[in-house]
């Protein structure tokens, strides 16, 4: 029988200004990021950057909770590939990221719609 | 159906589908399924195509996409709506980006039901167009020999047809 | 220093039946830069979370894509299954390997149409494609639908395989591995398709690991990941290698995924050997999820990760599908540089793009 490998997903929590340093810390370690994503909860956005290691099969995950008009700086300069998940998540949810490596200007999705996934217009 | 006297060009168009139907309307032209023997042709160029054959839902991007290929097949001309997105919006009808189905731009004469389309129904729907496409070639052709301009044929977009025209 | 021009392609375009456009900045013949652009099937169904409840999401999780739309079921289901802390029934996670499996091989001889249309040879193009069929045949027989299976619900299945349907799928396994055979020696050893594929859109090791590249495109490179050895479904009781070429150029994908087709074969056998006699199919959850999860499944186009963080409530507070393709975009864009403008259709195909995955 095959040996499988599943290890729990890890979470941290994280502030907003040390996100750079961290990404640094995990590209360093040899992971790929995996998966960047926003959320919309309770009047501030949820930002998880997911590193995965391909050896041992564990997910890293840091998550940045921040309120809405907090300034993220984009991690592209250290993962180039993070690039698309950053553009989406600026067009998506309006989250003001700032230094991307090739910037869309929210053109990414081209939606007529603005930040349709995150604060409901009538809030703001 | 009737002796085939044309053979119509296909033009086929992913306007925001999942991919199913796309797949679906390729295998229904492969030779398993083998709608060619209909007498159509599968070709990417709007120019000479006569039926337009689109699937999924219709989109922001893509309503302009589709409007133009329309306007830049020959008339007369017929258009298939292939799959649940493209008749009605389908699942994706809430969808903050979905306009509706493929009939919300442009006129849909044949609509084929379907999640995703089986190949069957995709050949049903080409006899059907094909058959239409016949009749109205006919309708075309006393036209011109009326001496009638047959870019004023019904079938046109209203708010289109003076930039098809100019 | 020749004249430079930037070439639109697409959005429709030759070798895909769906739309993507990419901005080619060229010199002479050399692509210097490229810039896709997406969102010409953006449909925003991960918003759908407001309106559907998560029992529903799992069949709007399925039609993400038509491809693998089995596995997107799957991979939902089974975060949200996570969440729930229920177990799945053995009988169960077996159906869903075998599906999950069939699913592969009918995406990987699409793919391999698609790619015999690209360069070219278009006899081979149907010839994959009717062995595609069999595949198909077969999920019909299982499932009913042909590409949307919607047998996948919250703590399970809802159809069994019977045991005379299981002979079928072994008879047919045989039959498209003979026949894999044959197409196996025009694929990998025809001189001018080689000529076509080898050398051409080379991505290192290091380069797929640092641009995050996923499944078959970043294996054909050397990096050795496939998320089934995290042992979802019945993964973790099957015995299988990933499969890896380091060569990584458009030969080493075209092996990568022919021999995964050998792999799926060989899984299907081994899963319909030891599936366990069992009358359940699916544990009843009860109540709303809460709580949040990382999914990591492996389609046929790679790793596909679904986020899912519920709040107690029937709606999802966010479903997140991040897919194969969208991880691969980066790659697309460093392996297009420095190619001739001649090769860009056959190898934005070699990366699998499935666009409707991409944009959801």
């Amino acid at each position: 029988m095959a040996e499988t490998i599943c290890p729990e997903n890890i979470l941290e929590e994280i502030p907003v200004d040390i996100l750079l340093d961290k990404s640094l810390e995990k590209k360093k370690q040899g992971l790929r990021l995996s998966q960047a994503c926003a959320a919309y909860v309770n009047d501030k956005y949820e930002l998880s950057y997911s590193f995965a290691n391909d050896e041992t099969y564990e997910l890293t995950t840091l998550r940045v909770v921040i309120d809405k008009d907090t300034v993220v700086p984009s991690i592209t300069e250290i993962v180039p590939s993070a690039v698309f998940y950053e553009n989406e998540m600026k067009e998506l949810f309006g989250i003001n990221i700032v230094m991307l490596s090739m910037d869309y200007e929210d053109r990414l999705y081209r939606i007529e719609q603005e930040a349709p996934m995150g604060p409901k217009k009538e809030e703001a | 159906m009737a002796k085939v006297k044309r053979s119509p060009w296909l033009l086929h168009y992913d306007g925001s589908s999942c991919n199913g139907c796309d797949i679906e309307v390729l295998a229904a032209l492969t030779p398993v399924y083998d709608a060619e023997r209909f007498g159509v042709m599968n070709t990417g160029d709007p120019m000479q195509a006569d039926i337009f054959m689109i699937t999924g839902g219709i989109n922001t991007q893509n309503a302009e996409v589709v409007k133009q290929l329309y306007d830049q097949m020959p008339r007369p001309k017929v258009v298939v709506a292939v799959g649940v997105c493209a008749c009605t919006g389908g699942v994706f009808k809430d969808c903050y980006n979905i306009l509706g189905g493929a009939d919300s731009v442009i006129p849909v004469d044949i609509y084929v039901p379907g999640c995703a389309a089986r190949p069957q129904a995709i050949i049903d729907g080409v006899v059907k167009a094909v058959e239409l496409f016949q009749q109205r070639s006919d309708e075309h052709d006393k036209l011109v020999k009326q001496g009638g301009r047959p870019d004023a044929a019904k079938d046109a977009v209203k708010e289109d047809k003076e930039v098809s025209n100019g | 220093m020749g004249k430079r021009s930037i070439i639109p392609y697409g959005p429709q375009h030759p070798v895909l039946p769906e739309p993507i456009h990419i901005d080619l900045v060229i010199e002479d013949e050399r692509v210097i830069e490229a810039i896709p652009s997406v969102g010409f099937i953006h449909r925003g169904l991960e918003s759908l979370v407001d309106k559907r409840d998560f029992n529903q999401m799992a069949y709007v999780a399925e039609r993400t894509c038509g491809i693998c739309s089995f596995q997107h079921g799957m991979g939902y289901c089974e975060a949200v299954e996570h969440i729930f802390g229920v177990d799945v029934p053995d009988r169960a996670r077996y159906l869903r390997t075998i599906w999950a499996e069939l699913g592969r091989m009918h995406s990987h001889l699409l793919w391999l149409g698609l790619l015999a249309d690209g360069f070219g040879f278009e006899n081979l193009f149907y010839q994959a494609w009717r062995v595609r069929e069999k595949v198909l045949d077969m999920q019909e027989m299982t499932s009913g639908g042909r590409l949307i299976f919607s047998v996948n619900v919250i703590g399970g299945v809802i159809k069994d395989i019977t045991d005379e349907q299981m002979q079928i799928i072994l008879k047919t396994m045989d039959e498209v591995e003979e026949e894999l055979k044959v197409l196996q020696k025009t694929f990998l050893e025809d001189y001018s398709v080689q000529s076509r594929l080898h050398g051409i859109g080379i991505i290192t090791k290091e380069q797929a690991h640092d641009l995050g590249c996923a499944g078959p495109f970043a294996r054909a490179s050397g990096v050795k990941v496939d998320m089934r050895k995290r042992g979802y479904a019945a993964y973790g009781e099957l015995d299988f290698e990933p499969i890896v070429s380091n060569a990584g150029d458009s030969y080493a994908r075209c092996y990568c995924r022919m021999m995964e087709i050998y792999q799926s074969i060989d899984l299907i056998r081994q899963a319909i050997g030891k599936i366990p006699k069992d009358n359940t199919l699916a544990t009843p959850v009860k109540g709303n999820p809460d709580g949040e999860y990382f999914m990591r499944v492996e389609q046929p186009r790679g790793e596909a990760v679904y986020y899912v963080k519920a709040n107690g409530t029937p709606n999802l507070e966010r479903m997140r599908i991040r897919t194969p393709t969208f991880a691969n975009l980066p790659g697309l864009c460093e392996m297009l540089k420095n190619t001739e403008l001649s090769d860009i259709g056959l190898l934005v195909l070699t990366i699998d793009p499935c666009i409707s995955c991409t944009e959801r």
